[in-house]
């Protein structure tokens, strides 16, 4: 088999592979992604070249790389390029799925091997183990651990067959597919001729599932370099239950409703999984977890930079890709410096004294004709991330910095909402103001809860909000409330002179 | 919220946090220490190394997912906690959760605290009471409630710790073929879980016990974790020395390490602000090196071998990513060795584990 292995002192130039245009499902946290990994070549003193047609992205500007090809990331320009400029490594995970499917390809067909291109970081065999959906539950199985199970489909034939096997509702999903595209959920065999049809227009294998609707969706941010040391970043909590696309969901960070024990057996988990599979930089590793017990499945292993390790090197500081990069060359984590401190190495897991909330932005309304109900592929253009001492100070930060003239969960513009039952079974991007409509037309926690499935943990403190407006609504002033808390809190800030409102990350 | 009594949490430089109470209502004092763990709060309230410790947690968000019911295995061991009862004298907190969520809680935080009569405060602004105490080091507080009794400071590490959370009567546990004694100085249950995993069964002993005058063929030695200073333990250290004779495998954890360290004949320092979370980066050493395996460890101690003390037969095991602390010493012939983190986690992560492996394997 083709040596992917490396000797660190050999590699003089290094061929990055960036994300292409911009698209929903797919955008501006890849440039994230490979600006960093360019930064740490540079850092390197490595010669870097960067294949990216799109040139709005941080990484096509001038610096960043030493030399920019605008080009299209498909195996025909990207082997154009490595004939042209022969570089000694290649990096492939850091350009979300283009950079990796194109990788893929390039490896397959042998390009990388006739011209001497070493593949830094991950392995492509277990980068295939984890794109590959029947290797990937094969790959797992061999450790104990749950995965999906799915039934690959080349016909519509074969996925009703399937699908009667596992029992509906099922949901159907494209394989090496961007942000979902062309997935969806079933409850019969009329809505899986719909979806299976559309999938297979996308891609020539479509993967029918047991659908776990009302689950808790975690994810977990890991890294791995070549000694075979571990860490977990960051930990991830969908507001969403499973069946919701992680791109679309409000996510939060650290996880709010798991246990020690549930939050532990995930970690190690993950990285008995990492290890399994030999990924040597960063993964995610996506989970869902039954809300009445600790049994769990994992959804997926992303082999490379994702959304959401942008989102976890924001929510925490540590820098995923940088280091990834690093890892790829040859480090080991105890020989970088962790980028907080300055002083400490890069082999150690943030600990937050501080919540983190990403709200998912949606512009629908510029699409004519789209279905504004949320599933499992990504719909949404954009997202915030707030950060607070508490939810509700997060949650607050992140509605009102939306942009789309929202005041935060409560005192906006009138929604019209004719059906708020079916508002809430059947969620559009208009949710969480449906849920804020919903408590302010009486509805309790728990009747929210049976038609969301959202934890109810997070259904408590959005109530907690509207009982403080409602209560609030009663006075004039605000100084009328809680006069004595309001007395500790002057006396609290008078007291102590604030030295610095910078988060603590010890 | 009009319930709620207010309180001040009053550290011993000076400085007053104001906050609310959602525990037991009684004046209360100890050491102030803080812990970076983002969740876990069942398993630290319970564990037996906080005796005496005002416990303030950095992560704000606390009582999220509830407590759970105390249920008991087969062996009488706890399902959920470390240990039968709470051992913090008081919990710190920035956001207490009064609606919890979870399929296995069976109570609040707050109903679990006022059970226990463990005071509970929230509304203190814990990022800048951390600040002070890693500025100034762990120190001296007291927790009064307005307009009710003050009450005196007290440094609970100038009492035995040990003496006061220890087993008072031999108890056994499994029935597997090795002999193992283990020397409960505030042990976590989740030691003895993790140890009976093993074809072992063990005999647990008070901190003071002569436990070589048992007239039993221990086929190795398990010196628990625990609270306080362990130069008041020096009873324990003389039964350890003793041990040694024997030249029969030794294991120790935490205050496990500072006994075996202090057998040894190194010296255990206090700490500034201690090691409290769970995610103290530790690397393993050999013979004197660092080698290239590391590991996220949980942790809670407020003191520490000190490195340059270690004899010249023994030498460190492990080294604190962060600050070069001792976290562990090993014996450079003989079966002896130790960690200062905590191999059985419970809470935290659990990479460590495989340790209890290495000690039965030597068995």
């Amino acid at each position: 088999m083709y040596d992917t292995t490396m000797t660190n002192d050999k590699i003089k130039k290094v061929l990055l592979l960036g994300s292409g245009a911009l698209k929903i499902g797919e955008a501006g946290e890849f440039d994230y992604s490979g600006s960093q990994a360019l930064k740490a070549l540079k850092e390197e003193g490595i010669e870097s070249i960067l294949i990216n047609p799109n040139i709005a992205t941080v990484q096509t500007s001038e610096g960043v790389a030493n030399r920019v090809y605008f080009l299209p990331v498909t195996p025909f320009f990207v082997e154009k390029v490595i004939a042209k400029e022969r570089p000694d490594g290649i990096l492939l995970s850091f350009g979300g799925q283009t950079a990796l499917n194109c990788g893929v390809a390039l490896y397959q067909s042998g390009v990388l091997e006739k011209y001497n291109v070493k593949v830094l970081g991950t392995p492509v065999q277990a980068i295939m183990d984890t794109e590959d959906r029947e290797l990937f539950v094969e790959k797992l199985d061999e450790i104990n651990v749950n995965t999906i199970k799915s039934h690959a489909c080349n016909t519509l034939d074969e996925a009703r067959k399937a699908a009667a096997d596992l029992g509906y509702p099922v949901i159907i999903r494209a394989a090496y597919a961007l942000g979902g595209l062309g997935s969806g959920f079933c409850d019969n065999e009329e809505e899986l001729n719909v979806v299976g049809t559309k999938a297979l227009s996308f891609s020539p294998q479509i993967l029918v599932e047991k659908s776990l609707k009302g689950w808790k969706e975690v994810e977990y941010e890991v890294v791995r370099d070549k000694y075979d040391n571990c860490i977990t970043v960051c930990n991830m909590e969908n507001f969403d239950p499973l069946g919701i696309h992680t791109g679309e969901s409000i996510v939060v960070a650290p996880s709010q409703t798991l246990s020690n024990r549930d939050y532990h057996k995930l970690r190690e988990l993950s990285i008995k999984i990492i290890r399994h599979i030999g990924i040597v930089g960063e993964c995610n590793v996506q989970y869902a977890y039954d809300p009445n017990s600790e049994d769990y499945r994992v959804i997926e292993v992303n082999a490379r930079l994702s959304r959401s390790s942008a989102l976890a090197s924001k929510a925490t500081g540590y820098p995923l890709a940088f280091v990834a990069a690093k890892l790829g060359l040859g480090y080991g984590l105890f020989e970088l410096k962790n980028s907080v401190t300055k002083t400490t190495s890069a082999f150690f897991e943030p600990a937050l004294d501080y919540i983190v909330c990403k709200i998912p932005r949606w512009d629908l309304g510029k699409f004519q004709g789209v279905d504004r109900e949320l599933g499992s592929s990504m719909k949404s253009v954009g997202e915030v991330m707030a950060i607070g001492r508490t939810f509700e100070e997060a949650i607050q930060k992140g509605l009102r910095m939306i942009g789309q003239g929202m005041h935060g969960f409560l005192e906006n513009k009138v929604l019209q909402v004719p059906d708020i039952d079916k508002a809430l079974h059947e969620p559009t991007d208009k949710r969480i103001f449906v849920i804020s409509k919903a408590m302010k037309a009486g509805y309790t926690v728990e009747q929210i809860h049976e038609l969301t499935k959202i934890d109810k943990w997070f259904l408590e403190k959005l109530k907690g909000i509207v009982d403080t407006d409602n209560e609030l609504q009663q006075y004039s002033k605000v100084e009328c409330r809680w006069p004595s808390r309001l007395t500790h809190w002057l006396a609290n800030s008078l007291h102590r002179p604030t030295t610095s409102t910078s988060p603590t990350t010890v | 919220m009009q319930n709620e009594k207010a309180v001040s949490l009053i550290l011993d430089d000076g400085h007053v946090f104001h906050g609310y109470s959602f525990g037991f209502e009684k004046p209360v004092n100890g050491e102030v220490v803080f812990n970076t763990a983002m969740m876990g709060y069942p398993e630290s309230l319970t564990d037996p190394s906080y005796s005496g410790q005002i416990l303030v947690t950095t992560f704000p968000l606390v009582g999220n997912y509830g407590v759970p019911a105390a249920s008991h295995d087969a062996n009488g061991l706890s399902c959920f906690y470390e240990s039968e009862k709470i051992h913090v004298r008081a919990l710190v907190v920035s956001d207490y959760s009064k609606q919890y969520s979870h399929w296995n809680a069976a109570k609040s935080l707050a109903d679990w605290l006022k059970e226990q009569q463990v005071v509970g405060i929230e509304g203190i602004d814990t990022r800048e009471l951390t600040k002070v105490l890693r500025e100034k080091g762990s120190m001296k507080g007291k927790i009064v409630f307005d307009g009710g009794e003050d009450i005196e400071f007290e440094d609970p590490n100038l009492v035995n710790q040990v003496a006061i959370v220890s087993t008072q009567e031999v108890k056994h546990f499994g029935n597997g073929k090795k002999k193992v004694c283990l020397v409960d100085m505030g042990v976590k249950q989740n030691i003895i879980r993790c140890l009976l995993r093993y074809d072992v069964n063990i005999t647990m002993v008070p901190w003071d016990y002569d436990f070589n005058q048992m007239g039993e063929a221990f086929d190795g030695l398990f010196i628990s974790n625990g609270p306080g200073d362990p130069n008041l333990c020096g009873k324990t250290v003389e039964h350890v020395k003793e041990f040694m004779k024997s030249g029969k495998p030794i294991y120790g954890i935490c205050m496990g390490n500072q006994i075996l360290s202090l057998a040894a004949g190194a010296e255990v320092k206090k700490l500034k602000y201690g090691h409290r979370g769970h995610n103290q980066p530790v690397q393993r050493y050999e013979n004197g090196k660092p080698t290239t395996q590391c590991f996220i460890t949980s942790q809670n101690h407020g003191f520490a071998v000190d490195n340059a003390t270690i004899p010249a037969d023994w030498e460190p095991l492990f080294i604190n990513m962060n600050d070069g602390s001792n976290e562990g010493i090993r014996h450079k012939k003989m079966p002896w060795f130790s960690a200062q983190f905590h191999p059985e986690a419970s809470s935290g992560p659990t990479d460590t584990e495989f340790i209890f492996k290495e000690f039965v394997n030597l068995l």
